[in-house]
Formats: structure tokens, C-alpha cells, sequence
């Protein structure tokens, strides 16, 4: 009985320490496992927006094609290197918590907040453009009124992420310098910012660039 | 701050090696080259087919850069790339088999 506790303790032990389970599953922290499912939860969200959005796209036959070069494809590839940088900023916060620089760690988050705002006022200068042009989430100007519904919850759930994002990052960095919270949680925060950089790179060339004006009229 | 790239000295426990800063502006700076190839593609208004398959590649592309380096799943364990990954990517893949009845509503609507 007693044997059979000790050889069971040991091997939970074994488990908890040596990355098969327990505090450190994959041999990664327990916490950045469940921000990485989260992840394949939330990517799997935007691919089926997305894939809702082909479709409707393939099923019309006057889907609009709003966007010019100059102002609206200039100003969202403005928006994507804003947001491209900031998860260099992102990078560079992570690097110096890991590495015990915890001065540089909270400017870096700084500049990452800053830059996720960036994003959302270009944006959201962008949505009142549109909608100054008639565009609604039931009709717009150009062609299929579905355009206006996908375009809106496509771009507007991958704000609120961004937003979302800027106070989590906002919360941890407040709790970096306070010392309750440490570049574990830094890394964790890193990743969900990632994950809102990378949604862009489909948004983008999905909802914009496959919508380039090619003749007069338009946005 | 500018470490080696695969910062082996890297002092965070054992299994986080790579991923040192110079390799990370490496792939900052690709990514923006990348986005600039996208833009300049719709510039040229390529046809929307070959437009589409274009785009989606780099975007897959982009996208493995950030996962790998951004994110470090290079550098972590492989049992939980093979947790992760697979089978996200197969869920995405089983969303074509709407697309046929897309089709079936307007037949030529994608290639106009």
C-alpha cells in the first residue's frame, strides 16, 4: 500500500515536473497552454467569418469593389505596418522581461498600447468615411448589400480584439510593475497580441485588397 | 539590446533557446516587404483568380512567421505544434466543402 502511494507520488511527480502534465504541460506553463487553445478557438471564430465572407462573396454577382489605392488601400497599409510594429514593440517588451531588464518592459508595453490605438483611430476614421459614403450593415452605394453586414462584423470584431488586447496589455503592465504579475504573464500577453496581428494579415488582403476599385467611383 | 540571433545565453530556463532580437527585426522587416508585394499586386490588378491564390499564400506565409517567431512555436516542444496545429488546420480546410454551393447560386460570380 505504502509502496504503491510512493511509486504513485512519484509519478505524478514526475508528471508535474517533467512536462507531461500538470503545472507544465508541454513543458510550457499551464497558462500559456490556455492562452494557445484560446487561440485555436478564437482563430477558428475569424476563419469562419471569413469563409462566410467568401461565400457570399462567390454567391453574388455584384459584389462591390469600393476601395481606391489612394486614400483607403494607403491609409489600411498604414494601419497593418502600425500594427506589424507593434508587434515588434510587443517583442522587444517580452525580450527584456525574460532577460530581467523590468525598466525597459513597461515603456515597451507603452508603445505597444500606443500603437494598437494607432490602429483603431485609422480605422475607425476609415468606418466613418464609409459611412459617410452610405454604407450600412444592410445596404451601401455600390453593389450586394451583404458587403456592408460582412465588412463591418469582420473588421469590427478584430477591433474589439485589438481594443480588448491594448487593456489586457494595459492590466499586465500595471501588474509587472506593482511585481505581482512576471514575464510568464508578459510572454502570455505577447501571444494574444500576436494572434490580433495575424488575424490582420488575413483581414486585410481578404477584405481590401481583394476589393480594389478598378475603375471610377467609389471609396 | 542587440543580441545574437539564436540567443543560445538566452537566460530563461532551458527549453527557450533561439529567437534572439536580430532574428526577430529579420522577420519584422520581411513581413512589411511582404505586405508591400500584396499592395502592389492590387495596384497592378492582377486577374482576381490568380489575385486570390496569391494573396492567400503570403498571408499563409506571413502568418507562419508570426506563429514561428513572434509567438515561438519554432522553439517549443513539437508534441505541442502537433496539438495545436493539425487539427485547426483541418477544421479550416472542412469549411471549403460549402463553397461548391456558393457556386451553385452564381456560377461565374468569383471569376468576373
Amino acid at each position: 500500500m505504502t509502496i504503491a502511494t510512493k511509486a504513485e507520488s512519484r509519478g505524478l511527480r514526475a508528471m508535474w515536473e517533467g512536462g507531461i502534465g500538470g503545472l507544465n504541460p508541454y513543458a510550457i506553463p499551464h497558462k500559456k497552454l490556455g492562452m494557445w487553445l484560446f487561440i485555436v478557438s478564437d482563430s477558428l471564430t475569424f476563419a469562419v467569418l471569413l469563409f462566410g465572407y467568401a461565400y457570399l462573396r462567390s454567391a453574388s454577382a455584384s459584389w462591390p469593389s469600393p476601395f481606391h489605392i489612394w486614400p483607403s488601400i494607403a491609409a489600411s497599409t498604414g494601419m497593418t505596418f502600425v500594427l506589424l510594429s507593434s508587434s515588434l514593440t510587443m517583442v522587444l517588451a517580452v525580450h527584456h522581461a525574460q532577460h530581467g531588464e523590468a525598466r525597459r518592459v513597461v515603456p515597451w508595453m507603452v508603445a505597444t498600447m500606443a500603437l494598437g490605438l494607432a490602429f483603431v483611430i485609422l480605422h475607425l476614421n476609415e468606418w466613418r468615411t464609409l459611412i459617410h459614403e452610405g454604407m450600412t450593415t444592410g445596404s451601401n452605394p455600390w453593389g450586394d448589400s451583404m458587403f456592408g453586414g460582412t465588412f463591418f462584423t469582420i473588421t469590427g470584431l478584430h477591433m474589439l480584439h485589438v481594443l480588448t488586447g491594448v487593456v489586457y496589455l494595459g492590466v499586465i503592465a500595471t501588474r509587472f510593475s506593482r511585481r505581482t504579475m512576471n514575464a510568464e504573464d508578459v510572454e502570455i500577453g505577447g501571444l494574444y497580441w500576436h494572434f490580433v496581428d495575424l488575424v490582420w494579415m488575413f483581414v486585410f488582403p481578404l477584405v481590401y485588397l481583394m476589393s480594389v476599385s478598378m475603375g471610377k467611383g467609389g471609396h | 539590446m542587440a543580441h545574437a540571433s539564436h540567443g543560445s545565453g538566452a537566460g530563461h530556463g532551458g527549453g527557450h533557446a533561439g529567437g534572439g532580437l536580430k532574428v526577430m527585426y529579420i522577420v519584422w522587416v520581411w513581413l512589411l516587404v511582404m505586405t508591400l508585394v500584396e499592395v502592389f499586386l492590387a495596384y497592378l490588378h492582377v486577374p482576381i483568380h490568380v489575385m486570390l491564390i496569391a494573396l492567400l499564400g503570403l498571408s499563409v506565409v506571413k502568418a507562419a512567421l508570426i506563429v514561428s517567431y513572434f509567438m515561438h512555436l519554432k522553439f517549443e516542444r513539437l508534441s505541442l505544434v502537433y496539438t495545436i496545429v493539425p487539427a485547426m488546420v483541418c477544421t479550416m480546410l472542412l469549411m471549403n466543402v460549402f463553397f461548391p454551393d456558393a457556386q451553385r447560386l452564381s456560377l461565374n460570380a468569383i471569376f468576373r
